[in-house]
Parts: C-alpha cells; structure tokens; sequence
C-alpha cells in the first residue's frame, strides 16, 4: 500500500460544468480558473460526452468529481469502476479526483444515492480500507466530501468531524468541503456548526463547494437547485478564513440559469475569498 | 449490529413502500424512486411520450418494482426496460420497438469510437477473402412494426403515424456517425444480408448468400452496392484481406 499526502493546493474559483453550458465554454473563453464535472457523465466508452470534455480540457483545468464510488460500501469498491475511472483520470490528468462520504452500494445493490453512514469504528475501518484501495488504484491522492445527511444513527463512536478529520489522518486523503452540505447536515441533524468547523482539519482543504438548498418534509434538503442562500455564505466566510489556497466553486444541479448568473456567484466567492 | 448488517437494513427500508417512515428516510425513499423514474424517463423520452405519462409512469413502477438497480452508473438501469414493457404490454409490439431503438441509440451514443473506412481509401483487396469490421457503434434488431416511422416523426415533432405491423418482417438499425446516433430502416433483404456479413465478416459468404437469392449478376451487384452503402455509412471500420 503507498502512503499519500492531500493533493498539492490549487488556488482558484470554478464552476460544476454541467450539459447546459457545454456551448458557453466550447465558443468562447469563461472566466473561471477550473471546472468540475461529473466523473461518471465521461466513464464512457466513447463518442460526444469524451470528446467535449477532452475540448473543454485544452482550455481549462478539471477536477473530476463523482458520486458512484460507494466509499463506504461494507463489501468494497467495485474494481471495474476503479479501471473506468483510472482510465479517465490517465487522460484528463485532473486537477483533483474527489467522490463522497457515503455509500450507495451493498450486496449487488447500488442506490444511486449518497446514503449516509454511521461514525463509528468499524465504519472509519471500512472506508479507510476502501480509499486505500481507490488510491493505490488511482495512484493518487482522493478528495472526498462531507455529505449532506437526512438522519443519523444510534451508536456512533465519533462525531462526522472527528470521523473526517480520522480519514483524512489515516488515508493521507484531502477534503473537500461542501458548505451547503455543512447547513444542511447541522439543521436536520441537531450539531453546531462551528463545532463542525473547529473539529475539521483545515490544512488538508483542498476544495470548497457552494450550492443552494430548499426546505422539506420538516427538514432541509440538499437541492443545488436555486443560489447560494445566505446562511450558506456565512459559513463559507467562516470557512475560508481558515483555509489556506483552495479552489471554490458553485455547484448547481437543478433549474440551472445561463452562465452569467452563476459566474455573478462565483464573483461573489471571490470576493470574499479576498477578504478572508 | 454491523456496517454490512446496518446497510444490508437501509436497502431494505429504502426499497419498501411503507406509508409511514420517519421523515429523514422518507427523503432518501423519494430520492432514490424519483432518481429511478427520472432515468427511465430520460431513457426514453419517445415511448414516454407514446405511452403518456400515467402509463409510462405505471410501467416505470413495475419496472422498479422487479428490478433492483445494480450497475455502477444510473444509465444503465433502463437496459432491461424492455422487459418490463413486454410483461406489461405483451401484444403491443410497436412499444417493444421503440423502447429498442431508444436504449440502442443511446448504446451507440457513448459506444467505443472506431475511425471508419473511406471510400476513397480502400485499397485493393481479393474480395473472395476480405472481411468486414463493423463499427462496434452497430445495434440491429428485426422490425415487425412502423415504430421506426414513429420515432422519427416523434423527433421531429411531426404527427406520428398510428402504429402498424408491417407487410414484411423488416429490420431497423442504430449507429453512430461521428458523434451523432442515427437510426435506418432497413429492408428485408438489406437486414438480412447486414446481419449476416457483421456476424460472418466474410465478403465473400456475402457474396454467396445474396446470388443464392438474387442470382448470380444481380446477387454480386447488390453486395457492392450494399459495401458502397455501408462504407459512406460509416458502419466499416476496417476491410482485412486475409482468409
């Protein structure tokens, strides 16, 4: 097994490319330092989805970020998604390859949601072994994200942030921190956020996200389908007054506006990048 | 309880249909129905449209139902829709069509690229021991109905045409020219003889099975004709002289 280190530091302030900007970013330059796109939209065999990324790469850094690795899976990693996106990362020579806290896969079964886990022992055991296995098969450094979560189990040995600081340490993975996710997590699961905050190895940050939620069911729901809301800005102040150089981003899944919209976000993020 | 234990229980709340779950699993349940309906729906946007959406949806249902996603990317989950729509609707051939050509264009979508022949390329060759490569793009199933005519005026948001079996056994096929899927028609004698020279390879057992129909002149004339065709087609993707 290798031993890994987080990723080197990138700077910068980027967007989640998705299907509806493609033309934007193939016709003309985009003011963004990277893009991240879906790892598994290009885990392709071939045709249009692997030609526009390789296009879109000549102009741009990219980050590859996906959502099917089941990290937390109790029977392991799937090794023919690992080939797939060893051979995507060989060509696309990304800027991070980073996947979720999660687990969506168990026994032949794949969910095709981030499921949440319980922080327990075991747990911490399991995905340690898995990213192990993903970084000596990637031959590289993983980023993975703290998920936005809807409830939490009984019995858990640790809290998330000690759970992601433990990973981190353990793996020599870096972290991407979803601050939405943080918001939403903290209200559906009772925590304090700045405990949050205080409890996550800062220096191993690597990549920031920044989406939209909604209100549902009595709980709040991780949507990435409207702008950034005020609660999430706050936390990102926070944030990135203890980060060290990270690459920021907007991620938008759903009822996505035209491009200026959502570079009029970043700018938002870049300026309290400066700030902080 | 261990980490298997727990998520081996999640899978199983998560796929019920119990009324009353706590609020938190009730969100994951939605999201991973509508996550489900959501590909089946993207998958097939034509034979949604056909069917309307209450059927579609009652199918889509069914769907979920007796099959448990199980590949590592969502887009698979609609490959076996067929299925499905055969169980639901077993006299309904022209649905079992159109949900074929839907899954088949999307195959041919992100299928391995292949540099095709070109026609002006082609160097000369013994033809009696040349063998065809076919893009592996190809799909090709039989047709026994119009839902060829269908897809097409669909797409075009033209009206479609009422949905008939056809006079003859025909076949349809899928492929991809550059990076755009397309779908063909194909006659009779044009499906069999495809099906036989991507299976075969062989130009010459081409040759043979068309004479054998046609006649000797009319047989040698029609495969060169169909080569022609296949090339500017873009469906070969390599012409091998050797036994």
């Amino acid at each position: 097994m290798q031993a890994f280190e987080p990723p080197a530091a990138f700077q910068g302030y980027g967007l989640g490319l998705r299907r509806e900007h493609y033309q934007d970013f193939l016709a003309a330059p985009v003011a963004v330092d990277f893009v991240e796109v879906i790892s598994e939209n290009f885990m392709v065999d071939g045709g249009q989805p692997r030609h526009i990324l390789r296009q879109i790469r000549e102009r741009h850094a990219v980050a590859l970020h996906g959502v099917s690795m089941s990290i937390g899976s109790a029977d392991g990693l799937r090794h023919d998604y690992l080939a797939r996106l060893k051979l995507l990362a060989r060509e696309i020579d990304p800027l991070f390859v980073s996947d979720h806290l999660s687990w969506s896969r168990i026994a032949g079964f794949n969910s095709h949601d981030l499921l949440p886990l319980p922080y327990t022992e075991e747990a911490l055991a399991c995905v340690c072994r898995n990213i192990d296995t993903a970084q000596d098969v990637l031959g590289r450094a993983m980023l993975f994200e703290n998920p936005s979560s809807y409830l939490a189990f009984d019995g858990a040995d640790m809290t998330e942030w000690e759970f992601i600081g433990e990973m981190s340490r353990r793996t020599g993975c870096g972290l991407l921190l979803d601050v939405n996710n943080i918001v939403v997590s903290a209200s559906n699961n009772g925590f304090d956020i700045d405990d949050f905050l205080d409890g996550i190895p800062f220096d191993r940050v690597r990549q920031i996200h920044l989406a939209g939620h909604a209100p549902g069911n009595g709980l709040l729901i991780d949507t990435h389908d409207a702008p950034v809301p005020d609660s999430v800005w706050a936390v990102y102040a926070k944030a990135r007054a203890r980060c060290g150089p990270v690459a920021t981003m907007i991620e938008r899944d759903a009822n996505i506006p035209a491009l200026p919209a959502l570079l009029a976000e970043l700018d938002t993020a870049r300026s309290q990048g400066v700030r902080a | 309880m261990t980490l298997a234990q727990l998520q081996t229980g999640f899978r199983d709340r998560l796929t019920e249909s119990a009324v009353h779950v706590p609020a938190g699993l009730a969100i994951y349940q939605n999201n991973y129905r509508s996550q489900l309906v959501g590909c089946l729906q993207e998958s097939y946007p034509q034979l949604r449209a056909w069917l309307g959406d209450p059927a579609f949806l009652q199918v889509a249902r069914t769907h979920i139902a007796r099959h448990r996603p199980t590949g590592w990317t969502l887009d698979a989950y609609g490959a076996n829709f067929g299925a499905t729509l055969l169980a639901v609707f077993p006299d309904n051939p022209d649905l079992h069509e159109l949900a074929w050509i839907e899954a088949a264009l999307a195959r041919a979508f992100v299928a391995q690229d292949a540099v095709p022949v070109v026609a002006s390329a082609v160097q000369p060759v013994d033809w009696d021991r040349a063998r065809l490569r076919f893009t592996p793009s190809l799909s090709l199933a039989p047709a026994a109905t119009n839902a060829a005519d269908i897809w097409w005026a669909m797409q075009g948001k033209a009206n479609a045409p009422e949905s008939r079996m056809l006079d003859r056994p025909a076949g349809v096929m899928a492929w991809r020219r550059g990076y755009v899927a397309c779908l063909r028609s194909l006659a009779p004698l044009e499906y069999g003889a495809l099906t036989h020279a991507r299976a075969d390879g062989h130009f010459g057992r081409l040759c043979d099975m068309l004479v054998a129909q046609l006649g000797e002149s009319d047989g040698i004339a029609k495969a060169g004709s169909l080569l022609a065709d296949w090339i500017g087609s873009e469906l070969i993707t390599g012409i091998d002289d050797h036994a």
